[in-house]
């Protein structure tokens, strides 16, 4: 789970990780007051989960209240585009103020988790301000990690090496090695998946500080963060997603025409990738869940249905536990009750697939009934195609 | 020969005494598994269709001689579980449970270093060596004994290809799903050394999907390491960057973890690799053929 920049600010400022002074504002009005309160020149940045914002036009640099409060009256309410929005964009519902400052270096610090080594791996670089997957890319040699043992957590000594690697002038040695291990200390009480700060900056006035801040979390540990639970904002989801999650739904919506409903994550990926083999494009990665009864295969056709680009649907089923006669009755229900009006190809395999098939056959539907993966997506495709 | 688990393998189960937990055990047993104890704490002294239940792992295995573990512990629970069964010293554990907190996982990664154990999972089918043991819960019935290892990071989508070998008349050594999540126990390169050194087994089939470099990682072991012919698929061709598709660990992040760069690494490691989910199965035989 993502949160904002103003939230990620607030949960650091708990760690004792130093933050520009400010405060987050809904309504120009409020900004302008922030800044009033701030004194002299302050930043207005709108808070959207994506990255890039300041290339699209949603940070803006302020001269005293009334132009804060102008610059929060042109983001607030924008539809900002940056490379990471997609060019649908997301609607600008808050700004952050805070105070300007005139900075000496830019530099970058995160934490990971690293899978190739199964811990947290903290990184820093020279190099701040840039992607770190650019850095990583270009200039690997700019790049500083330390690697945690769990157990150990992040040692005085790794938070030095870190530090020293950063080149910190030596009266922040020290401020540099707080602001780290508490970064750490964040990062493993509150399960984060991604901790950085990019970038991390060195002000004229001797000051180390978050310039800006991103926080995902374990969306697996969020019940044991319900203060984080509540930062969800819903205005950076798609609706159709968010009406899936309140099914226990998985699923994810793509830009093409042939909708999918599958058990299991990876077959409902393999599904997608023979639609586009068979020269489809896939609408959605939908993953029904192992145990697809009734009640979720038909909320599972009304989120595909409501999607008006899908033009056909098709359902690959591989029944272990789950028995296909189970589902085929289940899907004649719910293409009953939910009145699905477009072409239908079912393929089942596994446990009882042949009574599955038969009862799709005689349920005086129309399904199209497929053998085999191959088979399914070349005839949802043609279907597709046809009522395109 | 098969490996993990065979005809000496005998099972007890954490979280017997859950819906999920005890028609899994069933379904196990009926497939020949020698199941021998169940534990849930606080119902010790009870059993489940017959198979007696104690309150800790160390009881269990002290009065049944249990040598493997398959865990149906809610998500919370999970890894606490997981380190019980550790410390008692079972030989494989297979934790099917999915949605385990990953600084959980973590730790217990960190456990198992120290320790002999084989950790499948978590978030995974579980494992069979078909005709001799079964722990886990895919359905028994589709599989076949034969001579192919198959290693796997999907449910379902290893369900497909053992039923696409299955309908060949090409059996399976030993099935391993070892999970969707980031943080696992038992990885692709683990599995490769076992199949490399079981008699049984003449071909390895490789089922991986993006997010991480574990099948870049087996890429370079096989061409390393392996003799035995292997067989890769990649799914998630068609997935978007940056969205997590339903396995915690399928992401595809800052660019990395793509379908196209592991199937690269496979095919330069000489993996044969199949562009399609339909067309693995016959891609194994024509290489078992050749």
């Amino acid at each position: 789970m993502k949160i904002h920049e103003h939230e990620a600010k607030e949960i650091l400022k708990h760690y004792g990780v130093p933050v520009p002074n400010g405060a987050v504002a809904s309504t120009a009005e409020e900004a302008r007051a922030v800044a009033e309160r701030l004194g002299g020149t302050v930043v207005v940045k709108a808070q959207i989960h994506a990255g890039g914002r300041g290339k699209g036009g949603g940070i803006k640099l302020s001269d005293g209240p009334a132009e804060a409060q102008r610059a929060a009256e042109a983001i607030l309410g924008m539809t900002l585009i940056t490379p990471q929005t997609g060019p649908e964009g997301r609607v600008v519902q808050k700004v952050l103020v805070e105070e300007g400052m005139e900075i000496e270096k830019e530099l970058y610090l995160g934490i990971v988790i690293d899978r190739a080594v199964n811990r947290p791996v903290v990184m820093a670089s020279e190099a701040g301000g840039m992607e770190i997957e650019e850095v990583a890319a270009a200039t690997p040699q700019m790049i500083i990690k330390e690697a945690v043992d769990p157990l150990l957590g992040l040692k005085p000594y790794q938070a030095r090496n870190l530090a020293f690697g950063l080149n910190l002038p030596a009266e922040l040695i020290s401020t540099g090695v707080k602001f780290i291990t508490g970064l750490y200390k964040c990062f493993e009480e509150m399960d984060c998946s991604l901790a950085e700060i990019n970038p991390l900056v060195i002000t004229r006035d001797g000051r180390l500080l978050a310039l800006d801040a991103k926080m995902n979390f374990d969306d697996n540990a969020l019940w044991r963060h319900k203060d984080v639970e509540e930062m969800r904002d819903l205005n950076e989801e798609e609706p159709l997603e968010i009406e899936a999650s309140k099914h226990n739904l998985n699923y994810i919506k793509l830009d093409g025409n042939v909708g999918c409903m599958v058990n299991g994550a990876g077959l409902a990926m393999a599904t997608m990738d023979i639609i586009k083999l068979a020269g489809g494009e896939p609408a959605n990665f939908l993953d029904v869940g192992g145990g697809a009864t009734q009640e979720m295969v038909e909320n599972a056709f009304r989120i595909l249905i409501s999607d008006e680009h899908v033009k056909a649907v098709l359902i690959n089923i591989f029944g272990g536990i789950l028995r296909c006669d189970v589902l085929a009755r289940g899907v004649v229900e719910a293409v009953k009750k939910v009145q699905v009006n477009m072409p239908i190809v079912v393929r089942l395999e596994g446990t009882n697939a042949e009574e599955g098939r038969e009862i799709l056959q005689t349920s005086g539907l129309e399904f199209t009934v497929a053998t085999g993966m191959a088979d399914a997506a070349e005839k949802v495709v043609a279907a597709a195609q046809a009522a395109g | 020969m098969a490996i993990l688990v065979d005809n000496d393998t005998r099972l007890l189960v954490q979280g017997i005494t859950g819906r999920e937990g005890r028609f899994h055990t069933g379904q196990c047993a009926a497939y020949g598994t020698q199941v021998v104890a169940g534990v849930t704490p606080g119902k010790g002294g009870e059993d489940v269709d017959g198979i007696p239940v104690f309150n800790t792992v160390a009881e269990a295995v002290a009065a049944t001689g249990a040598n493997a573990s398959m865990i149906f512990v809610p998500p919370a629970f999970a890894a606490d579980a997981v380190l019980e069964a550790i410390h008692a010293g079972l030989a494989v554990i297979a934790c099917i449970t999915e949605g385990i907190p990953t600084y959980d996982m973590i730790y217990v990664k960190r456990r198992l270093e120290e320790t002999s154990t084989r950790l499948i999972g978590p978030n995974c089918p579980g494992l069979i060596s078909p005709g001799k043991c079964k722990i886990g819960i895919m359905p028994g019935h589709i599989h076949a004994e034969g001579p192919v290892g198959v290693i796997s990071r999907s449910g379902t989508l290893t369900y497909e290809v053992v039923a696409q070998l299955t309908e060949r008349g090409i059996g399976q050594s030993t099935c391993i799903g070892i999970g969707g999540d980031p943080i696992i126990g038992t990885d692709f390169i683990d599995c490769l050394a076992l199949f490399e050194q079981d008699d049984q087994t003449g071909a390895i089939c490789l089922i991986g999907e993006i997010g991480g470099t574990a099948e870049e990682e087996a890429a370079a072991f096989i061409q390393e390491h392996v003799s035995k012919p292997v067989i890769g698929f990649i799914c998630g061709q068609t997935a978007p960057p940056g969205r997590r598709m339903g396995h915690a660990g399928a992401i595809i992040s800052g660019g990395t973890g793509t379908a196209a760069e592991k199937m690269r690494a496979m095919r330069e490691a000489g993996i044969h690799v199949s562009e399609s989910p339909a067309t693995i199965g016959a891609l194994v035989a024509d290489v078992l053929g050749g």
